[in-house]
């Protein structure tokens, strides 16, 4: 076990090299810099002051010198400046990697709140009317996209608080941790993560679904069925046990995926989350903002995923890694 | 041995005519079969797009704004007056477009890679394999802003930018089609029909695309069936954010990020937009579910 652990971990060195020297080229191979970027408002600007900004900022070091600062940056955990503010991105990034977090977590928890119960019922009434609507309901959560499902959650917020009170009420914008006012930041926060959350409840419901069919017809449910137990109990206890494990996986990589994939929402619903930094990053051309964000999703992606292994492992002992 | 090729034989004639097959996949799959309905008129909204749409989706009148629905505007108009009901239509040409060939191009290049790793093997498989953990974790929205940028620089027209747009979509395809068509192919490769072939002298070229790509057909098709939906959700949401499409191309998620300014006072144009991708997109999905259904062995003996 522990020999697979660090098996993983190794393997995992060259997909994040690999993800770091595409994200140190992709920018660079855009044309402008950010120096050219923060002169061309200005109507009058000589070429000097460009230059001395690129000075200021290492852009004239030669491309492999920036590419070993960006390695060792990654190794410590120290990426440096943003380009753009000056600030230390650890600092930048703070807050909006909090909401990030938080949102993904709450989405994770919603999605895993719809999709099991549903996966199950759906699963133990195969082709009845339950199932069809079960399946129904999961494959139009594939099928919205998420920020239209939250623009309409905005839109139904505004008109039953229109109704109820007589005034407009929407959600608030400026981000406070839970831990400061819980009331305020799950007010904020929890209509980004049920329209998420149901989103991505959709394939893990129907994973649900048949998974918990193929253990169903196992002989030792068989087994379980001819001793007489109740159906309720050898759903809960037999088989679901055994059927949520594909489940894991798909939850894992998807949180791993709302981590860096919230851009849409965070539009929506006027979040400051990393998604919009990144965005806002890549188009203001802060070559070490975007690589620090970039690389923060690709480790956290690559992350979940030995974790989803490790947890696999854990739970099924028939699994034996080597 | 005789009796089973013969046996084969009678099964291969006795091979139900297409309508019948059709009739009874309609039979077995409720749901599919409305999933194909739906995209059935999508693609027939999609070729008649100029004779189906009453009015032109780029002409601005200024004299429409804001109209809600009735009519002669059935969906309402939008900010500049234009049709809501006629864009939407014409939408479907860009959504298709996006889809189709995404899927297409994605799942096929991905298809080929995946193949070609599983035959190789050994040292090519594993270095394919780590190229590809690197795709899975980039995130898509970094390759879009790069095209986007891009094109920007290059003043490349709206017309144009959905070419932009479909190469966005498309590279993150290629590897997660690449990965589920190596898990198939893997097994293949096993089966003594490729040591036959290859002791035949056939070159490897030929024993990829000959032998090894008819036999993982299935995966490929779950996958392209599974790709039209999602690129188009992916476009929109590009388009949505302002890195996809550009005005004034009707294209849905364009449209919805235009209407988010007026969600408070003129709430309709933020509702048909997103109705239409859903439906066309719950179609496909629909659709794809049943040819999964129909194609994997695994499910069809259920």
């Amino acid at each position: 076990m522990w020999q697979y652990i660090i098996k993983r971990l190794f393997l995992m060195i060259p997909t994040v090299i690999g993800a770091a020297v595409i994200i140190f080229i992709l920018p660079r191979l855009m044309p402008g810099d950010i120096c050219e970027l923060r002169y061309a408002e200005s109507s009058n600007y000589s070429l000097e002051q460009v230059n001395l900004c690129r000075q200021t900022l290492g852009l004239n070091d030669p491309v492999l010198v920036q590419f070993g600062e960006f390695l060792w940056g990654i190794v410590t955990f120290n990426f440096g400046d943003s380009m753009w503010t000056g600030r230390p991105i650890i600092h930048e990034i703070g807050l909006r990697f909090e909401l990030s977090l938080q949102v993904a977590i709450m989405a994770t928890i919603v999605s895993v709140a719809i999709a099991i119960p549903l996966g199950t019922l759906s699963a133990v009434y195969q082709n009845t009317w339950i199932d069809y609507i079960v399946r129904g309901v999961s494959i139009a959560g594939i099928a919205m996209p998420s920020f239209w499902l939250g623009i309409l959650i905005i839109l139904a917020l505004l008109t039953v608080s229109e109704a109820m009170t007589g005034t407009r009420w929407s959600p608030p914008i400026e981000y406070v941790p839970i831990w400061e006012d819980p009331l305020y930041n799950l007010s904020m926060l929890i209509w980004p993560a049920l329209a998420t959350g149901y989103r991505y409840s959709a394939v893990s419901t129907r994973m649900t679904r048949s998974s918990l069919l193929e253990v169903l017809r196992e002989d030792y449910v068989r087994t379980a069925r001819a001793k007489g137990l109740m159906e309720k109990l050898i759903i809960n206890r037999h088989a679901l046990k055994n059927a949520l494990l594909p489940v894991i996986t798909i939850i894992g990589m998807e949180f791993a995926f709302l981590m860096g994939g919230l851009v849409v929402t965070e539009q929506v619903f006027n979040l400051n989350g990393l998604g919009r930094l990144l965005v806002q990053a890549v188009t203001q051309k802060d070559y070490t903002m975007t690589q620090a964000i970039v690389m923060i999703i690709v480790l956290v992606f690559v992350f979940c995923n030995i974790v989803v292994d490790i947890l696999y492992a854990w739970l099924d002992p028939r699994i034996r890694y080597s | 041995m005789t009796d089973t090729s013969i046996d084969r034989l009678e099964d291969l004639r006795d091979r139900p005519s297409l309508w019948r097959r059709l009739r009874s996949f309609m039979r077995k799959q409720p749901l599919g079969t409305a999933g194909a309905a739906v995209v059935l008129l999508y693609i027939i909204m999609a070729a008649f797009a100029p004779w189906v749409q009453p009015f032109d989706p780029l002409q601005n009148s200024y004299e429409f704004q804001f109209v809600p629905p009735g009519w002669p505007f059935l969906m309402g108009t939008d900010e500049w007056g234009r049709d809501i009901f006629s864009r939407v239509i014409a939408g479907s040409r860009t959504a298709l477009l996006v889809g189709f060939s995404c899927a297409f191009v994605g799942a096929t290049t991905g298809l080929v890679l995946g193949v070609g790793s599983a035959y190789f093997g050994g040292r090519i498989d594993l270095i394919f394999q780590r190229i590809i953990d690197i795709f899975m974790a980039f995130p898509l929205i970094v390759m879009a802003l790069s095209l986007v940028s891009i094109s920007r620089a290059y003043q490349v027209s709206a017309e144009n930018s959905v070419y932009f747009v479909i190469i966005a979509i498309t590279i993150p395809f290629i590897p997660r089609c690449a990965r589920v068509v190596r898990a198939s192919a893997l097994a293949i490769r096993e089966i003594p029909f490729i040591d036959a072939a290859r002791a035949n002298g056939f070159s490897d070229t030929r024993i990829i695309l000959r032998h090894m790509v008819p036999n993982v057909m299935a995966p490929y098709l779950i996958m392209i069936t599974a790709f039209v939906g999602e690129a188009i959700l992916l476009e929109a949401s590009l388009s949505f954010l302002g890195l996809g499409l550009q005005d004034p191309l009707p294209a849905w998620g364009l449209m919805l990020r235009n209407a988010q300014e007026f969600i408070r006072s003129e709430p309709w144009i933020a509702i048909w937009p997103g109705v239409a991708i859903s439906l066309g997109v719950f179609g496909f999905n629909l659709f794809g579910d049943a040819v999964r259904d129909a194609l994997d062995p695994r499910l069809r003996s259920q």
